[in-house]
């Protein structure tokens, strides 16, 4: 309400503040405001910045953009009849993800379960506390662990000639996932209302009739963001990948085979690329490729968390 | 609330389904006990078996000394003080940007498209692969604005990176105050702004504060985006010397080097590689656990 409305006498009586310290909180506000919108801002800057370095070989007369994406042959340093083709490092990144994701899922949805239903508070205190400090784990140390304690434990189990493969990068992606999967998916249980849980248990049901009749449909979808929202973190994870799955672009026949990543890749080769060359924006627009990946799985995940709350 | 046994005898004893139905209850119970043990003792594990490879190395003397030897034995100091250096700078940036995206997010903005649209960019940057961070700040920063593969550089691509983080944490420490205070505050004629600084922050200081923690280790940790933007496999800076690195310097990051020495180095120290990863992976651990420790700490003091 501006002041003008006001009787003559209410306005001298108000106390006024100072114009200064008016225009400072207009300004700070403002300040405000624009921070807020920061978040796209940057967004927005990352997908142009990184399209910019890889816009000048799109429209290159040898670059294909077909050969790119559904081509296995990547050899970008050889001396004559270069070729940039992804398909090996797409399913590279798809067979661990997948791998990682059959390991993940059920153990991050049923750890889940545990916590939000079977377990006592005290106990579930602490296994919180140590999914946040598993979740703080540097990728850089869950590649090390798997380029060493992990790949002597593969080549000893199973006589693989190496231990750093699909298995490997698997089995370190799962568990790099497996934090935000039970997070999420424990807000998702939590989020089904008690008065479900209370009229299956006054029918009689117990504990796990109550989980897998009544609160898994109800919490579908929240469970499924849980889920998309670990694949997003798997596809796009890079140091750990990079260190704990061998180096060998090409399309896996086995789990024991080495794959090479879409970030493994571009972490890999970034360094030797000049900067401006063919190779050195291939690689960007591969980054390219990777943003529409994570973002088109983190909006489906949100719709998805979105579509519960509308229920 | 634990369900109550049925008796085994008499009236209410209980009939072969209810027996069954029993089993899978305990067998249910158990299955999922150990999916959420499946998680916790890995890390035991492995972190008691990276420590014990470290043990001969691992001293107050391995993180003040220089590494020597073309980088195959000696300390990390060069690179403990440069991570220091690029978490402190992107910290400094980030957070205030963060913190007043959290306000406006949590204090002005209204329900609408418009500010569905921030909701969603704040996820999205969260899910920005870290490599596509390394290849926005090699565009942007090293190349576009001009500062080279500098500390620079890599501080303002750790501090775009971890935005989301301290965003995150922010607004649930101010989603937290209830709405009676800032009601309250209303009332007595303070306008939105005079309220956030009377009442919603020192409310909720805490709790920012803990997200700042939290963005410290995140930070900390990160190597693919500075390993493009500013950090080097080696730079020689004196033993324990605090202040070695100007802001267009390149430096060595604490993560970075445990890459290059499991991967690039040939024979090294067998306990060194390990040493680096148990400091770093302590060094993380350590603030995370006193995030955590604090806001267990307030939630106890917490008057409402």
């Amino acid at each position: 309400m501006s002041t003008d409305s006001l009787p003559d006498v209410a306005r001298r009586t108000r106390p006024q503040r100072s114009r200064v310290a008016v225009l400072a909180e207009r300004a700070l506000e403002a300040l405000i405001r624009l921070s807020g919108m920061s978040a796209i801002l940057f967004v927005a800057a990352i997908f142009l910045f990184v399209l910019r370095e890889a816009a000048p070989i799109l429209v290159k007369d040898e670059f294909s953009l077909v050969q790119f994406l559904f081509s296995t042959e990547w050899y970008p340093t050889s001396a004559h009849n270069v070729r940039y083709g992804t398909l090996a490092l797409t399913v590279g990144t798809l067979s661990v993800t997948t791998l990682a994701m059959l390991l993940a899922v059920p153990f991050g949805l049923g750890a889940a379960i545990y916590l939000s239903e079977f377990c006592v508070p005290r106990v579930r205190e602490t296994l919180k506390i140590t999914i946040e400090l598993l979740s703080a784990i540097p990728s850089v140390v869950w590649g090390f662990i798997g380029l060493t304690v992990m790949s002597k434990l593969i080549v000893s189990t199973t006589g693989a000639p190496v231990g750093v493969n699909v298995l490997n990068g698997g089995i370190i992606l799962a568990l790099m996932s497996v934090p935000v999967i039970v997070s999420i998916g424990e807000d998702a249980l939590k989020a089904v209302p008690d008065s479900y849980r209370e009229a299956g248990i006054a029918l009689g049901a117990t504990r796990w009739q109550l989980v897998y009749r009544v609160l898994l449909p109800a919490a579908r979808n929240g469970l499924l963001a849980a889920v998309l929202l670990g694949v997003g973190r798997a596809v796009g994870e890079t140091m750990a990948v990079l260190m704990a799955t061998g180096h060998a672009v090409h399309i896996p026949g086995s789990l024991l085979d080495s794959v090479r990543t879409l970030t493994a890749n571009i972490a890999a080769e970034l360094g030797e690329a000049p900067a401006g060359s063919d190779h050195y924006r291939v690689l960007f627009l591969t980054g390219t490729l990777l943003f529409l990946i994570t973002f088109a799985v983190n909006l489906t995940a949100d719709f998805v968390i979105r579509g519960v709350r509308r229920k | 609330m634990a369900l109550a046994p049925a008796p085994t005898t008499g009236r209410f004893a209980r009939t072969p389904h209810v027996a069954r139905k029993e089993r899978a209850e305990k067998l249910a119970r158990a299955v999922f006990a150990a999916m959420a043990a499946a998680m916790v003792v890995p890390l035991l594990l492995i972190v008691g078996y990276l420590v014990w490879l470290a043990w001969p190395t691992l001293s107050l003397e391995f993180i003040l000394d220089v590494p020597r030897r073309g980088m195959t034995d000696g300390g990390i100091w060069p690179a403990f003080v440069g991570t220091l250096y690029l978490v402190g700078l992107s910290l400094l940036v980030s957070t205030p940007i963060g913190v007043m995206a959290a306000v406006y997010l949590n204090e002005y903005a209204r329900d609408n498209w418009f500010n569905r649209v921030v909701n969603l960019a704040v996820i999205n940057l969260a899910g920005v692969p870290s490599i596509v961070h390394a290849l926005f700040g090699l565009g942007a920063f090293v190349y576009a604005a001009r500062f080279g593969y500098s500390i620079l550089s890599a501080a303002l691509t750790l501090a775009i990176m971890t935005l989301p983080v301290i965003i995150a944490s922010t607004r649930e420490a101010l989603a937290s105050v209830p709405i009676a205070f800032r009601e309250a505050c209303w009332n007595v004629g303070a306008t939105r702004w005079q309220t956030i600084r009377a009442v919603v922050l020192p409310n909720s200081i805490s709790g920012i504060l803990t997200g700042v923690i939290l963005q410290v280790s995140r930070a900390a940790g990160e190597t693919a985006p500075v390993m493009f933007t500013g950090a080097v496999f080696y730079k020689s800076v004196a033993r324990g010397d605090l202040f070695p690195y100007a802001l267009t310097d390149q430096c060595m990051a604490l993560s970075m080097h445990l890459y290059t020495l499991a991967t690039q180095v040939p024979n090294v120290k067998e306990s060194l590689p390990y040493a680096t990863a148990v400091v770093l992976l302590g060094s993380v651990l350590v603030v995370n656990a006193s995030a955590i420790a604090l806001r267990v700490f307030l939630r106890g003091r917490k008057k409402w």
